[in-house]
């Protein structure tokens, strides 16, 4: 009896210890997660995580003094180069860790790793995109240079220093909630982390929903709803620029008319891409020459606009060597400052939004995949067996096969984007019998070296140093700006780009005609460096680099033109420039797109068929100073109709085609301008033929209903209908109580101050390159990735105002100062 | 007074375990402790449970106190507990206490097993 008795007992207990250690769906392993010796409870500020301490590391040479000030940003001092990126990479992981290895393994496709099965199709996408093909390819080229090597193998020894260190308590808190073990970083990792950002930034692409659009549009249509060029265009190298003859003479494909532009012939596409970075990843980046500026001096500003997340992607640090002295934003998971300054000059990007990745359709011989149709011939592929591990399930074996000519051929008949999530039946592939294979060639699968960049930028003392360092930089394609305090300003569209003909790559192309691939790669001595202006300032804010009616090379993508037409007319009129000055353009809330779309609104509304509530709407717009600040509700109003109008317009003839790209939002504005009855304007579901008047004031009576029940929810002002956030990395609900709602902000899209709901400024920056410098910036978040933290979003209001901390770039001299909070030394 | 004793050696060993090994450690301490100070079941049960289920929320209840109001916010929220710290405090001693009563019932119930053979 005893015995029993003693089974049962040891059975209950052992049981329950099984269930509290590990986790049921969402929620984590209860016993582990809230055991105040190991669990959550040691997610807190510690006394001892702000007071001085001795560290010492056998990889180092030398001493390493880091002082952090009160706003936790550590400014490092260190005896040699390779010490400093040790440093950075262990203050990388001590803050930052969970987020620096999350994003390493989305980029690397294994989040089935972590969160299951769930993650399968995204963990494929990314495999078949050729993330670690690419990442592969750049870390080969970077260990190449004996500076980037050094500086990336001392950045992993620094953090793989703090993972050995890291006892289970002092987990950060995320996987504590997700239950899993931090790995080794490796230099491969950081190179991920770049190729993300390559993703980011050069992966918004329309390809296959243009298809859908080729094939039910007449090329009219086409060119109406994805129009090139902007009327109102005011780009990135002044309008009057003359460019050379064109160093590659371009030959359209013989049968592109019948095989490529085959608009209203052609049977579009099954392929659905998943996750695709944000349309609005973009930045404004500007600089003021001496002549514009109260000190005489250049004034450099950047904020570069990304999804605005917790951790922030960006980690506020100075780095002081005897060969350079950085301060700026640095980017966890990468050594180097990439958005900063140094003693003499100031750099910074915005976004160059080239399209440099397109889809070539493969013929393969067979369901093998192994032989493909190339200039009539059957060529050889290679097949990569890629498994992906998967929590709590079996293995799943993926077979992807590569092409010389293009790269891997991403969607085959086992992966359709998110048409088809194959069974887990150990590798089996669920073969489907329709579609077309594609292949995807990507600038950033060549072999480049991004990170030497930033390394060069770090150090560079003046304009030519600048010229090196940006001269290497492949993708993503970035508009480099600069500014010094020799005088210098200069911006410059760098990256490497296909030499495209008109269209060529809005559209997948026949991958088996050698006549549609890239032509070459346009001659770096054709990206245009526009330095030391006579107007006096250079500036970006993602619009068209150039005039696209005489640059000779077709440049793809979707670029806004909103923002830079407005910064260039509010520098244009700006003398005696001081750094306030450049923080209140930077959180400028002109709505220049509602200054042009607002009057066609009211020309067009039939007031006469709005009754009194709908018209005191119209007056409240009517009233509106065209600012995007907070309270006012004359912004809510033209958002609601420009977006209801849209709707009205586009919805109709796109909707059939299921899977579709929206216009940009300024296509209504230029197209309008163009013809105001445009067929588009036709509501094609019903007998009659709708005019534009009929359709604004159709939408005016649509909005003013929606805006009844925002003021009722009391809404109708600007910030709170934005209600703008920052979410948790892993918030993908938008529910967590990491994640933080409903700041007052103003701003929005085709706005300088572009804050938008999810997206908006990651890092605000002025510099002025005095002798001494004088910085300022900002960022949604705080230096602690840890959300038990007071540092880990301290800095969120200061943001949401719009002010900025005054950045300290210190001298070793200060240590003794009341701003420092406290130190670590590292040594030997 | 052998109820008390037992409940302080399970909170002490447990803490002293807690130290270096996985948090499950709790279970042993109880079991241990049961071993040793011989109880009825019920009472053995009782004094492992409010041992461990004593240490955490006071340990837990301090942590919150210093510094940890944050992290318990969110997690009070996160599980959901409608943000309040206080039963996130009870929670966490409820689920130890369970895993230790556990543990000291078997240890208790061994300890008659070995002297019945």
């Amino acid at each position: 009896m005893k015995y029993i008795q003693f089974a049962f007992s040891l059975l209950v207990t052992a049981a329950l210890v099984y269930a509290l250690n590990r986790k049921w769906g969402a929620v984590p392993p209860m016993g582990k997660f809230l055991s105040p010796q190991q669990g959550i409870w040691k997610n807190k500020d510690k006394e001892d995580d702000f007071k001085n301490a001795d560290l010492h590391f056998d990889q180092l040479k030398g001493k390493v003094n880091v002082h952090f000030d009160k706003r936790l940003v550590p400014h490092v001092f260190a005896e040699n180069d390779a010490d400093a990126y040790f440093v950075q990479g262990y203050l990388h992981a001590r803050y930052r860790l969970w987020q620096m290895e999350f994003q390493t393994y989305y980029a690397a496709g294994r989040l089935s790793e972590i969160v299951g099965e769930k993650a399968l199709p995204l963990d494929r996408k990314f495999r078949r995109l050729g993330m670690v093909y690419a990442a592969e390819n750049s870390i080969r080229e970077t260990e190449k240079d004996p500076m980037s090597k050094m500086a990336t193998d001392s950045y992993t020894a620094g953090v793989n220093a703090y993972i050995k260190k890291l006892r289970p308590a002092d987990l950060p808190l995320e996987y504590k909630i997700l239950d899993y073990q931090p790995e080794p970083w490796t230099n491969l990792k950081t190179a991920l982390l770049l190729k993300y950002m390559s993703f980011d930034l050069s992966g918004y692409e329309e390809d296959f929903e243009r298809e859908n659009t080729k094939a039910v549009f007449s090329k009219l249509l086409y060119e109406t709803i994805y129009q090139y060029g902007n009327d109102s265009l005011s780009p990135i190298a002044p309008m009057n620029t003359v460019f050379s003859k064109p160093g590659i003479a371009l030959k359209v494909p013989k049968n592109a008319d019948s095989v490529y532009f085959n608009y209203k012939n052609n049977t579009g596409t099954d392929i659905k891409d998943i996750s695709k970075p944000d349309k609005s990843n973009g930045s404004n980046n500007w600089a003021v020459s001496g002549s514009r500026t109260k000190s005489g001096k250049p004034i450099l500003c950047n904020d570069p606009h990304l999804s605005l997340n917790l951790p922030s992607l960006w980690y506020e640090m100075q780095l002081h060597t005897p060969s350079f002295n950085s301060y700026g934003a640095s980017l966890p998971g990468t050594p180097a400052i990439i958005i900063g300054f140094n003693d003499s000059c100031a750099f910074g990007f915005t976004n160059a939004m080239r399209d440099v990745r397109d889809y070539y359709e493969i013929k393969f011989k067979d369901a093998g995949k192994k032989e493909y149709w190339f200039n009539n011939q059957w060529q050889t592929s290679t097949l990569k067996f890629d498994t992906i591990k998967i929590k709590g399930s079996a293995d799943f074996i993926d077979t992807i096969a590569y092409v010389k000519e293009f790269g891997p051929v991403m969607y085959d008949a086992s992966f359709r984007g998110l048409g088809l999530i194959p069974k887990n039946t150990n590798g089996a592939e669920n073969f489907r019998t329709s579609g077309k294979n594609y292949a995807v060639r990507w600038i950033a699968h060549d072999p480049s070296n991004e990170l030497k960049t930033f390394l060069l930028l770090n150090r560079s003392k003046n304009f030519k140093d600048y010229e090196q360092a940006i001269s290497t930089f492949v993708c993503p394609g970035q508009n480099m700006i600069f500014a010094c305090n020799s005088g210098d300003i200069a911006i410059k569209q760098q990256g490497v780009f296909p030499a495209k003909w008109l269209r060529q790559g809005d559209f997948p192309m026949p991958g088996f005609d050698s006549t549609y691939m890239w032509q070459g790669m346009i001659p770096q001595s054709e990206n245009y460096m526009i330095k030391n202006p006579d107007r006096g300032f250079i500036s970006s804010a993602n619009q068209y680099p150039y005039d696209t009616k005489t640059y000779p090379y077709y440049l793809g993508g979707n670029y806004p033109f909103t923002r830079g037409l407005y910064i260039n007319q509010r520098l244009e009129k700006m003398t005696g420039i001081t750094p306030a000055d450049m923080q209140q353009l930077q959180n400028d809330n002109f709505n220049i797109y509602a200054k042009m779309m607002l009057p066609v609104l009211v020309q067009y509304c039939n007031e006469a068929e709005l009754n009194t509530a709908e018209k005191n709407y119209l007056e409240t717009m009517k009233k509106w100073n065209l600012q995007s600040d907070i309270k006012e509700t004359g912004a809510t109003v033209f958002y609601v109709w420009n977006d209801n109008l849209e709707s009205l317009i586009w919805s109709d003839e796109l909707a059939p085609l299921k899977n579709y790209a929206w216009p940009q939002e300024s296509t209504l504005y230029d197209a309008l301008r163009h013809d105001t009855a445009m067929a588009f304007i036709d509501n094609i579901n019903t007998p009659e033929k709708e005019n534009l008047r009929q359709m604004v004031t159709k939408a005016f009576k649509a909005a003013a209903g929606r805006l009844a029940v925002l003021e009722k929810e009391g809404k109708l002002e600007w910030g709170k209908y934005k209600a703008t956030m920052v979410k948790h990395l892993m918030d993908a609900e938008r529910k967590l109580p990491l994640s933080r709602y409903d700041l007052p902000i103003g701003g929005g899209e085709n706005i300088i101050n572009a804050t938008k709901k999810d997206h908006g400024p990651s890092w605000k920056m002025v510099v002025q390159l005095t002798d001494k410098v004088e910085a300022y910036g900002v960022y949604p978040g705080g230096q602690s990735g840890n959300p038990g933290s007071a540092y880990y979003d301290n800095f969120l209001d200061t943001w949401a105002s719009g002010k900025y901390y005054k950045l300290w770039l210190m001298q070793e001299s200060e240590k003794g100062s009341a701003d420092v909070l406290f130190a670590l030394n590292f040594s030997k | 007074m052998k109820f008390f004793v037992a409940i302080l050696l399970t909170a002490l060993l447990s803490f002293a375990f807690g130290l270096q090994l996985p948090w499950w450690f709790i279970a042993v301490a109880a079991f241990i402790v049961a071993i040793a100070i011989p109880q009825k079941n019920a009472k053995a049960w009782l004094s492992g449970f409010l041992g461990v289920f004593l240490l955490w929320s006071i340990l837990a209840f301090v942590a919150e106190q210093k510094g940890g109001e944050l992290i318990a916010k969110q997690i009070a929220t996160l599980l959901p507990l409608q943000g309040n710290t206080f039963l996130l405090v009870l929670v966490t001693g409820f689920i130890g206490g369970m895993v230790a009563g556990f543990g000291a019932l078997t240890g208790s119930i061994g300890r008659k097993m070995l002297r019945t053979t």
